[in-house]
């Protein structure tokens, strides 16, 4: 983390604030931190705020404010920040049915850790991941804190479609493709859960700083809860977490 | 309920409009028109609002029949456009009567033009934009490019029609986009990330657009920019206009459809009134940047605003 964020002009429309250079949770709860209390100024010149890995995208209307102007309120609004100060945390568990046709690549995990499949199931359901930021496809989480004993590099060869739901693993990251999409990751298992949706508002079930976790469910309860889904009676469980981990 | 049948959908014709904001924290890309003075000149010449939806009409044109009277504008690269197999002007208000048929001949300059229709497109609003996203299907019609057989509604007008026919862009403030394009571009947010040489190469040498040319960007070849280590970055945010620079040295500008974020250095983003220039760039064009500053590009937008303020009475 830098002593001080870093202000830098992106093009004539954007400023970007950096807090660090590296994908650190301590970082990131700066950065959301950060992006929430910037939605609160509720300043109308500030067109979109987007959070990353590691420093807050701002994107404004020059004719409105300038950027000096801009610069100045958001520095006033970093100074306020207090140090570890957190927002309202939610977890979303997302139930997953692993291996078989749902994650055709559990197998080349399980060779690659040298674990048994229950194993690597029980590692990647045994963790709380914090969402760090979205991005790739719309709703897509890059999530964080995966244990290296299952890390397994990508696809030599990508796949032209990856199902919506997948649950995947590359390197050190594990995610979800909320959408159908093209996708290089491999594919451990799936949830009928409907992460992006563009119909709601949000298209999202949870916000970047929020955390999953990936509940093991076999192919009736899957069924169920895809069933329960479609006829709009599926409640989806969350908690808020006081001390995120 | 006024509408548009499509007879032939062209090569890429898609409905945009200013694009989609406020989403972008969740990975969805702001889209809308890669000529965003175009469409909106074109939908205040026909008593539209500027954020109104038209159809971005790519290279080649669609042949369109309309089952409403209307007023509609052409405007941003000039397909050679005909009503009944008669040519007429871009830029400007043109009457249409029910059961006419647009068409285009050939592109005379730039690739990318606007048709905007009294009332505007009224696709359905998805996440506060008409503007089409291919990739994740959002948007337009059924988030894809126009087909033969589609009908496409279209809004009624707040105005009448004819208090706007004729209307049209003074022929000195019409755009050219020839061949050669000069981008004017704000260093950073990464140009600490290349070398001094690389700073020089990028700035003084003339790249070529590549055939990897799509809404999400524009891949450009040319004399290596060289990075002082790696081309890598923690991923940080992507703006449309955002020069990146892959491991092989050339640059890409990231156009309306790019994603969110990247994991890219990004060497210098395009201002935003340079942002039609490449939109409208072809096959083998030249492009060469210039580094401008801030003051510099917030002037040229306030010149662009009140050009379309004088449109908009």
């Amino acid at each position: 983390m830098y002593r001080r964020a870093r202000f830098l002009p992106v093009g004539d429309k954007a400023l970007s604030i950096e807090i660090g250079n590296a994908i650190s949770a301590e970082i990131n709860r700066q950065v959301h931190n950060l992006s929430h209390e910037i939605g609160r100024l509720a300043v109308p010149a500030i067109l979109d705020v987007v959070p990353t890995y590691r420093s807050v995208l701002v994107y404004y209307d020059p004719l409105l404010i300038s950027y000096a102007e801009l610069e100045s309120c958001l520095r006033a609004l970093e100074g306020t920040l207090r140090e570890g100060e957190v927002h309202a945390t939610k977890l979303l568990e997302i139930p997953t049915i692993y291996g078989g046709e749902y994650g055709p690549d559990l197998g080349r995990v399980v060779q690659h850790s040298g674990l048994s499949e229950a194993e690597v199931v029980r590692i990647h359901s045994g963790t709380d991941y914090l969402i760090y930021m979205m991005g790739f496809t719309p709703g897509f989480p890059y999530l964080g804190g995966m244990s290296e004993r299952i890390a397994t590099p990508r696809l030599q060869t990508p796949r032209p479609i990856v199902p919506a739901g997948s649950v995947a693993i590359a390197e050190q990251q594990t995610g979800v493709y909320p959408i159908e999409s093209p996708g290089g990751w491999q594919l451990i298992g799936r949830t009928p859960v409907q992460l992006f949706d563009p119909s709601r508002e949000p298209p999202v079930l949870v916000q970047p700083g929020d955390y999953l976790r990936f509940i093991p469910v076999d192919e009736s309860e899957y069924a169920d809860i895809q069933h329960k889904i479609r006829s709009g009676v599926y409640q989806l469980v969350t908690s808020t977490m006081d001390r995120p981990p | 309920m006024r509408t548009i049948e499509v007879i032939e959908g062209g090569f890429f014709t898609t409905v945009q409009d200013l694009g989609r904001y406020g989403y972008q924290r969740y990975g969805v890309p702001v889209s809308g028109a890669l000529d965003r003075f175009a469409i909106r000149t074109g939908n205040l010449l026909v008593g539209n609002q500027e954020g109104d939806a038209g159809l971005e009409i790519t290279f080649v044109g669609p042949r369109l029949r309309f089952l409403c009277d209307s007023t509609i504008a052409l405007t941003g690269a000039d397909l050679g456009p005909m009503v009944n197999g008669k040519p007429v002007p871009v830029w400007e208000a043109v009457r249409i009567s029910r059961g006419d048929v647009l068409s285009f001949q050939r592109p005379q300059d730039g690739i990318r033009s606007y048709l905007c229709v009294n009332g505007g497109i009224d696709a359905a609003l998805v996440l506060g934009s008409r503007s089409t996203f291919i990739r994740s299907r959002l948007g337009g019609v059924e988030g894809r490019p126009l087909a033969p057989g589609d009908t496409i509604p279209v809004g009624d007008p707040a105005h009448s029609a004819a208090k706007f026919t004729g209307r049209k862009l003074a022929s000195h403030s019409i755009p050219h986009y020839g061949n050669n394009h000069t981008l004017r571009v704000i260093m950073g947010p990464q140009d600490d990330a290349f070398t001094e040489a690389g700073i020089k190469t990028f700035l003084s040498s003339v790249y070529t657009v590549t055939p990897m040319f799509d809404r999400m960007g524009c891949r450009l070849a040319g004399p290596v920019i060289e990075h002082k280590v790696a081309a890598d970055i923690v991923s940080d945010g992507t703006p449309y206009g955002a020069v990146q620079v892959t491991g092989n040295g050339m640059p890409i500008v990231l156009l309306a459809d790019c994603g969110t974020t990247g994991g890219y250095t990004k060497i210098a983003t395009v201002i935003s009134v340079d942002l039609p220039s490449i939109g409208q760039a072809q096959l083998g064009d030249a492009v060469q940047f210039r580094s401008i500053g801030l003051d510099e590009a917030h002037r040229a937008l306030r010149e662009q605003e009140e050009l379309l303020e004088t449109l908009r009475s």
